[in-house]
């Protein structure tokens, strides 16, 4: 773990992003707990406790992977894949779920809780718990445990407790909710993993911190493997935003790289319909203790969200990222789910690589751009996890598209086994060449 | 003098502690939360707080939180609200506290909020999510002052020295003492060392100091009176206006429970 940048400033702001705001009761806890980050993360025993154990335990480095295959596919830009799926637990999550873990245990806390979308922050925690010898409790929103039901069997066989949250819209939202709640009432013994760069102080800038390993170690590799620090360009998905973070930070500096975030399009531009909050979607307002861009009503009601990925399905963004967005040093796309989808099936089809439909997001828009860079450009792309999670949710995607094509005419079945997304791709790529 | 300090200059020459009921406005509809705070007041409570319902409530126990839900689905909105209170507040004679998260708040904007709340005879606010340090606060502060609003800020069992400080430099009208770590609503006895913490917390304060989540019966609000400026009970309340929509002896109920707890708050 390399050393905490300046941002955000002492208040937990960065730019008018940020600060804290929660409940009293949460307001001392965060001090201490932001006391105990400075303190610890700049111990020598702590950093090499937990170099330790993402090396021999979790797994890394991670493999930075040329895509060979993919790159010829487009016939445009080399596509390299930071592969951060084969990362233990298999998504990007353990990094920061392993550092809080440590750090509540050095805090004297016996007890974790953790709120999951897409379970794989569920799974981490959960992991990391086990490896510390804490108790663990996960809230996830019920449509997620149902459509994320692989990793709710992991988190429990891993001796969690699995809460399933059965307010609001029933997702990530809601189950953080839920964890603050929780972490409210249970504060004196109990250490709230957040999973992404959300939240009140210090946790946007915790979090960033232990997932800065990823783009570190990326710059290195990239320098052996292709010969240079500087992608031409970087690309991660964005739900809260932990793991583009974790890939942009190292290359934030390096004005060489253009920086490009890609969320949730969703199936439509309509409030409700996607998870996309910058552009003209998302407004300054106040969530889950942190002040940023969110999606809400006129009546600054907090909006239901949509995304085939229960990972990216969320109302609000990391501050850091409203600000690096204002300073136009991160740039922030959509993909759309049939997009994801499309994406999904053909690194599965052409690599051998089931990506998470998160991750999707980000090589679905690797896909537009790298017909149209030469193939002396080079783009890197954060394959934040791994899609054994999604199988049934990209089964029922075909199931419901099935459906659609009968009724509409029975002929066109045949068809669908070749996305047409994927047919799209094909063609741009013969308008590029 | 504002409303909400006169009522507890009040209290305290009569010897007694406040009692301070909560509902969610718009909890079944508009029009009943009207009727309702005239029942809570016609039943001897001194002020009432006002809770503006908002979709991600993280403070509130299962029970706020449906009767959120309920206003939401109904439509109701802080304009709704703050029209409602314009048309009721001087009828009803006791001080209105709106209680809200900050997001329906800053996203109306300070100013225009402040300025229409003050217009419609709303006496102070409260935001569970909005502690005294947040730089929002620079501006928060002097708008609600210059509209004569008070500003309620809470204290809770973890907080510290310095923020029992900060809290008292902010808090205008009263400071309101969280009862325990938790969230609202009913959770079994209230913690041994409440009223020795309320007594040690009053010393350090030179406005009143009422106390808040999870009192449920009279014994407990009389118990709690012995040593706090008010008491404040929500959840039972909103529980009992869950339980009694749609009947005829709704209103009456209220009043009846609203009875039942102020009376014993004598000291
Ligand atoms: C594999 C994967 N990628 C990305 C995300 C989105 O989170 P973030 O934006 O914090 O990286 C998740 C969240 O669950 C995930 O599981």
């Amino acid at each position: 773990m390399a050393r905490p940048q300046l941002r955000p400033d002492a208040n937990g702001y960065f730019g008018p992003y940020g600060g804290r705001y929660v409940p009293e009761t949460l307001m001392a806890p965060l001090d201490e707990l932001a006391k105990a980050y400075d303190r610890w993360s700049r111990k020598r025993s702590f950093r090499n406790e937990l170099r330790d154990l993402l090396t021999h335990y979790a797994g890394r480095p991670t493999p930075l992977y040329h895509a060979k295959r993919l790159t010829e596919h487009f016939g445009g830009a080399q596509i390299y894949l930071k592969r951060e799926d084969l990362l233990h637990t298999g998504a990007h999550k353990l990094n920061n779920a392993i550092g809080q873990a440590l750090l509540a245990k050095m805090m004297g806390k016996r007890r974790v809780i953790a709120e999951t979308g897409a379970g794989q922050h569920g799974v981490a925690s959960a992991t990391a718990a086990a490896l510390l010898g804490l108790e663990c409790v996960v809230y996830m929103g019920v449509e997620d445990t149902v459509r994320q039901r692989l990793n709710v069997d992991r988190m429990e066989l891993l001796g969690a407790t699995v809460a399933p949250v059965d307010s609001g819209s029933r997702t990530l939202k809601d189950a953080i909710n839920e964890a603050l709640r929780d972490w409210v009432t249970n504060v004196r013994d109990t250490h709230y993993i957040l999973g992404s760069v959300l939240g009140p102080d210090p946790y946007p800038r915790m979090v960033r911190d232990f997932h800065r390993v990823i783009g570190d170690e990326a710059r290195r590799q990239l320098k052996k493997q292709a010969g240079t620090v500087s992608p031409d360009v970087a690309i991660a998905c964005v739900g809260g935003g932990s793991n583009a973070i974790g890939l942009f930070t190292a290359f934030i500096d390096d004005r060489r790289v253009k920086l490009v975030g890609v969320e949730a399009g969703g199936s439509g531009e309509a409030l409700g319909e996607h998870a996309a909050r910058f552009g003209k979607g998302g407004s300054l307002g106040v969530l889950h203790g942190t002040r940023t861009l969110v999606l809400q009503d006129e009546e600054g009601q907090i909006a239901g969200t949509h995304s085939v990925s229960a990972g990216l399905d969320y109302p609000a963004i990391g501050p850091e990222h409203a600000l690096l967005a204002d300073e136009g040093r991160i740039e922030y796309t959509r993909a759309s789910d049939t997009e994801a989808i499309a994406a999904f099936d053909l690194l599965a089809r052409i690599e051998g690589i089931l990506p998470a439909l998160e991750s999707a997001h980000a090589l679905a828009y690797a896909g537009k751009v790298a017909p149209l860079l030469s193939k002396r450009r080079l783009i890197l792309v954060n394959l934040s996890g791994r899609g054994d999670k999604d199988v049934e949710s990209v089964q029922n995607w075909r199931a419901k598209e099935r459906e659609q094509a009968d009724a509409e005419d029975s002929t066109a079945v045949a068809e669908v086994t070749v996305h047409p997304a994927a047919r799209k791709w094909g063609k741009s790529q013969e308008e590029a060449g | 003098m504002s409303a909400i300090s006169e009522v507890f200059e009040r209290c305290r020459r009569e010897k007694r502690a406040a009692f301070i009921p909560f509902l969610t406005a718009g909890d079944p509809d508009l029009e009943t939360t009207a009727a309702l705070m005239q029942a809570m007041a016609d039943g001897g409570a001194d002020l009432i707080e006002l809770g503006v319902p908002f979709s991600d409530p993280i403070a509130d126990g299962p029970v706020i939180q449906r009767a959120s839900t309920r206003a939401l689905a109904g439509g109701t909105t802080l304009s709704g609200i703050l029209r409602l209170v314009a048309r009721h507040r001087d009828r009803l004679g006791v001080p209105i506290l709106l209680f809200s998260y900050f997001n329906p708040i800053h996203n109306r904007g300070l100013e225009s909020f402040a300025e229409q709340a003050a217009a419609s005879g709303v006496d102070g606010l409260l935001c569970v999510d909005l502690p005294p340090d947040e730089s929002a606060h620079q501006e928060y502060i002097p708008v609600m002052r210059r509209y004569g609003l008070d500003t309620v800020f809470l204290l809770a069992p973890t907080s510290t020295k310095d923020r029992i400080r900060r809290v008292a430099e902010y808090s205008t009208g009263f400071v309101y003492y969280v009862s325990r770590t938790g969230i609202t609503g009913d959770q079994g006895a209230l913690p041994d060392e409440l009223v020795k913490e309320v007594r040690r917390l009053r010393r350090k304060l030179t406005q009143p100091l009422a106390v808040g989540f999870g009192i449920n019966t009279p014994e407990q609000a009389a118990s709690i009176a012995r040593a706090a400026d008010g008491v404040v009970v929500g959840s039972a309340l909103v529980k009992l206006i869950e339980e009694k929509t749609g009947d005829d002896d709704l209103l009456s109920a209220v009043k009846q429970r609203v009875k039942e707890l102020a009376e014993g708050l004598r000291r």
